[in-house]
């Protein structure tokens, strides 16, 4: 058994389509890893395969040992696997305080809700002020960071953040990535991060993955893959 | 005159406010309009009228018809309603399947019904009185029963308000309805908190017809017509919104009293449509709908 996420020839199809072929790749705990990718490469399939938001046709993943498959994503979050969703992942009806409930609206023990709850505001305090707001009243990267927040709320061990920067300015998308940086030093979290910003996302990560038409195309530390000159041109896009 | 008219507006406004109510709970969490909701009504209130005639006494019946009720809506879901939700996803009738299925279980609880207790016209007394209060040497077209009608509703909307507002499980009702995907991912049971919402939907319903039912009588079509007006308020006040729904019902219960007592009965249910349409026209998303219309 290995520890961390263990995915095993993965291939994903919808329909006639096939999303993710054959994808394979080990991520350890504490680790923070980069999927790099253009828009149709299958990075957000990978995600929400992971999630539980779809079934892969082929393959196994595993955390810590556990089969994620054939489990809702509402079961994964209590298995300590949390997905962000891409856009935002916060209820705009609902205000900051409701959202952020949500996150530990399931678990038992509420003492600890509350301590986690705490420590979410003091990493986002923008958020401390406007409580009793609707989600839908805060800015793209408030929204962002309410998301990250009450997924904090759950406890996770492994976080699956889902394009974090996507329609953010660069100064906010600078601040989103460092506080995940953070979050990963400070709680000792697994981070998989799938990104179109692949310099950003680089910048933070331990290792990237890269991604095209559902293959795997090269694997390794920022540096060797920004070294790269054909990877640059091809899928970094600097 | 004009309080007369006003207090019965009121009390038939309260029950197509609950009516509305089972509507829009069912709507905000699954996009289906359940026209089977007068058939588990009035299923609701047999089974109350059953439980009254053997017990001779109302105030046990009344809630074992709320549970019924509450029972009723939750297998609806788990039994019927989430196999073809499952399957019919997709297709040229995907959306409208569903709904279309709800009248032919609206039929099929119908026929149930009068297969057990017959089409006759039954009698589900209520210890309360249906003559009006009098004052001195007046008076007035309302009744001790409709008195309880009012408290009643406005009971059932106080618990729903307090829990959909202030509770664990009604922002879990609330994140499950507005935005199903992301409540999954932030850890909702969202199958189990949507068939809470349909227990809830058959609840109110049940209310409805056991609270409305000593004013008339009961036979399998006794609720299809409160189930009419119950929709034309949950339209008008945006289907999608309870407090629309309140709002929808005590605007068209008050609004049907005022033409009954002024113009006549003949065309209170045109005026009930009339009002619909201009609802439809003017603001097509109702009265408190959203600017936005949400995923479903």
């Amino acid at each position: 058994m290995k520890v961390g996420l263990e995915v095993r020839d993965f291939s994903i199809n919808y329909g006639s389509v096939c999303a993710i072929h054959d994808l394979s790749f080990h991520i350890v705990p504490g680790e923070l890893v980069a999927v790099i990718g253009s828009n149709g490469s299958g990075k957000s399939t990978l995600i929400r395969a992971l999630s539980g938001l779809v079934s892969p046709n082929e393959g196994s993943a595993s955390w810590n040992g556990i089969s994620l498959l054939g489990k809702k994503p509402e079961e994964l979050v209590r298995q300590g696997i949390v997905h962000v969703s891409e856009g935002r992942s916060v209820i705009p009806e609902l205000t900051v305080s409701e959202n952020l409930a949500l996150g530990g609206l399931w678990r038992r023990d509420k003492s600890d809700v509350a301590i986690a709850t705490e420590e979410s505001l003091a990493l986002f305090p923008a958020l401390a002020s406007r409580l009793n707001q609707r989600a839908d009243s805060l800015s793209g990267g408030e929204r962002q960071m309410l998301a990250i927040a009450r997924a904090l709320i759950s406890r996770p061990q492994l976080l699956l953040l889902d394009e974090p920067s996507l329609g953010l300015a660069p100064l906010v998308i600078e601040q989103i990535f460092l506080t995940i940086s953070h979050l990963r030093n400070q709680f000792g979290l697994t981070v998989l991060l799938v990104e179109q910003n692949a310099l950003s996302a680089l910048k933070i990560a331990d290792r990237g993955l890269i991604l095209n038409l559902g293959e795997l195309v090269k694997t390794g530390t920022p540096a060797e893959l920004i070294a790269d000159p054909e990877l640059r041109a091809a899928y970094l896009g600097f | 005159m004009f309080i007369d008219t006003l207090l019965i507006g009121v009390s038939s406004g309260a029950i197509y406010s609950l009516m509305a109510l089972a509507l829009v709970l069912v709507w905000r969490s699954t996009r289906v309009v359940n026209f089977a909701q007068s058939g588990q009504a009035v299923l609701s209130t047999y089974i109350g009228y059953e439980i009254s005639a053997r017990t001779h006494n109302y105030w046990i019946s009344l809630p074992l018809a709320i549970l019924a009720g509450a029972i009723l809506g939750s297998l609806v879901d788990l039994l019927f309603m989430r196999l073809l939700l499952g399957r019919a996803k997709s297709g040229p009738i995907g959306e409208i399947a569903p709904v279309i299925a709800t009248l032919g279980l609206l039929g099929l609880i119908q026929s149930f019904i009068g297969l057990i207790w017959g089409n006759a016209f039954l009698h589900y007394a209520s210890p309360l009185s249906g003559k009006g209060f009098t004052f001195g040497s007046h008076t007035i077209p309302f009744s001790p029963q409709n008195l309880f009608i009012v408290i009643a509703s406005a009971a059932v909307l106080a618990i729903f308000g307090i829990i959909f507002k202030y509770t664990d499980l009604g922002l879990a009702l609330r994140a499950a309805s507005f935005q199903p995907e992301i409540a999954q991912l932030a850890g909702i049971r969202v199958n189990r908190i949507r068939n809470i919402g349909w227990a809830f939907a058959g609840a109110a319903g049940a209310v409805a017809g056991a609270v409305i039912t000593p004013t008339s009588t009961l036979s399998p079509n006794s609720l299809d017509l409160l189930f009419v007006s119950g929709f034309i308020a949950a339209v008008i006040g945006g289907l999608d919104s309870l407090v629309g729904a309140v709002v929808g019902g005590l605007v068209l219960g008050i609004g049907f009293s005022f033409i009954l007592q002024y113009i006549g009965g003949s065309v209170t249910f045109l005026v009930g449509f009339i009002i619909l349409m201009v609802v439809l026209l003017i603001r097509p998303r109702g009265i408190f709908g959203n600017k936005v219309s949400r995923r479903a």
